[in-house]
């Protein structure tokens, strides 16, 4: 059974990550999360993200929320921001998307056209 | 919503922006009685009496985005479909307080659902607030505290995604024994 003590292993392998960091090249994966986000799905989506980013170990990436982005109907949102680059919303994400947006766009560079907001017509 | 842990998420962010330093989430669940009562607190801006009023009318919000503020609605509706209700008890400065009761067993209870995915969500994404989650059944504590993993962590953030994924997988160890049948929700084959 997993116990906190664990967390103190964790604690010093990020001190050396955080050290090394490259504030230049830090991503921010945002995902909306008030009610309709949530009602449509954002919990599993930012828990996938977070499970994906934490398994392959990428060191500048962090999972975080924000309220009503305000395209309600697109529902679950995510906006990807990459310093130096312009901002990339996804929409009408789920988990099985999010594996693909992680290798294509956080690890390749490329994001993923299809399921941005500019591509899903009403 | 199709689990009451994301009205659990969802009405917890009402305590994220209220501001508040230290939110907590108790799950009590008396099976024998079939009792589920769930109860979210926070230390934020609190609400006027004219307020707490007011929140219980779906097209009462105090949202900029949007004319509707449908969290606690939902959630009340979830708790009197099983013959529960909800109760906000408030005070301008001090805090909230948020309580739902459910009948476990009822034919329309909501699975409770991921109670873990919940509180992990909620931590990560406020790294600087406490979380205190309770979990109880039928006489059986577990509880976390983000204090003390604040004082193991130091300056590393709870917003780390390695910490987050830890996190999720030790609620899901200390806790998956204690989850009765009964927070499945609907009908419980026999
Ligand atoms: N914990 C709290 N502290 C202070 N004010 C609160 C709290 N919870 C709710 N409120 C007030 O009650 C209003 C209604 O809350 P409710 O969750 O029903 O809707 P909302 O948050 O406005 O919108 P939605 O939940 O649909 O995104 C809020 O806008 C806020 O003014
Ligand atoms: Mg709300």
């Amino acid at each position: 059974m997993k116990s906190l003590a664990e967390l103190a292993a964790i604690r010093d392998k990020m001190r050396q990550t955080v050290a090394t960091r490259d504030d230049k090249a830090s991503v921010r994966v945002v995902v909306g999360m008030a009610t309709c986000g949530i009602a449509a799905g954002a919990r599993p989506v930012l828990n996938a993200f977070t499970e994906d980013v934490a398994r392959r170990a990428l060191e500048n990436v962090m999972v975080t929320q924000t309220g009503c982005i305000g395209i309600c109907q697109y529902e679950p949102v995510v906006e990807v921001y990459e310093e130096g680059k312009e901002k990339v919303t996804y929409v009408k994400m789920d988990p099985a998307k999010v594996a693909r947006v992680v290798s294509e766009h956080l690890v390749g560079g490329t994001p993923v056209a299809e399921y941005t907001v500019g591509t899903i017509s009403k | 919503m199709q689990e009451l842990s994301l009205n659990i998420l969802d009405i917890a962010q009402n305590s994220v922006r209220a501001n508040a330093s230290l939110i907590g989430i108790k799950v009590e669940a008396d099976t024998a009685a079939e009792r589920l009562i769930i109860t979210i607190t926070d230390n934020g801006c609190g609400m006027s009496a004219e307020t707490v009023a007011g929140v219980m009318d779906p097209f009462y919000t105090t949202r900029k985005t949007r004319k509707v503020g449908l969290g606690i609605s939902f959630f009340r509706l979830a708790a009197q479909q099983t013959g529960g209700d909800l109760t906000v008890e408030s005070e301008l400065g001090k805090g909230t307080r948020v309580t739902a009761w459910f009948t476990l067993g009822h034919i329309d209870l909501a699975p409770v659902g991921d109670l873990e995915g919940t509180v992990t969500s909620l931590v990560q994404c406020n790294p600087d607030i406490d979380f205190v989650y309770t979990l109880c059944v039928d006489g059986q504590t577990f509880e976390m505290d983000t204090r003390d993993m604040r004082a193991i962590l130091g300056e590393v953030s709870l917003a780390e995604p390695q910490v987050a994924l830890f996190i999720r997988e030790y609620l899901t160890e200390n806790t998956q024994e204690m989850i009765p049948p009964e927070f499945h929700g609907g009908i419980i084959p026999k």
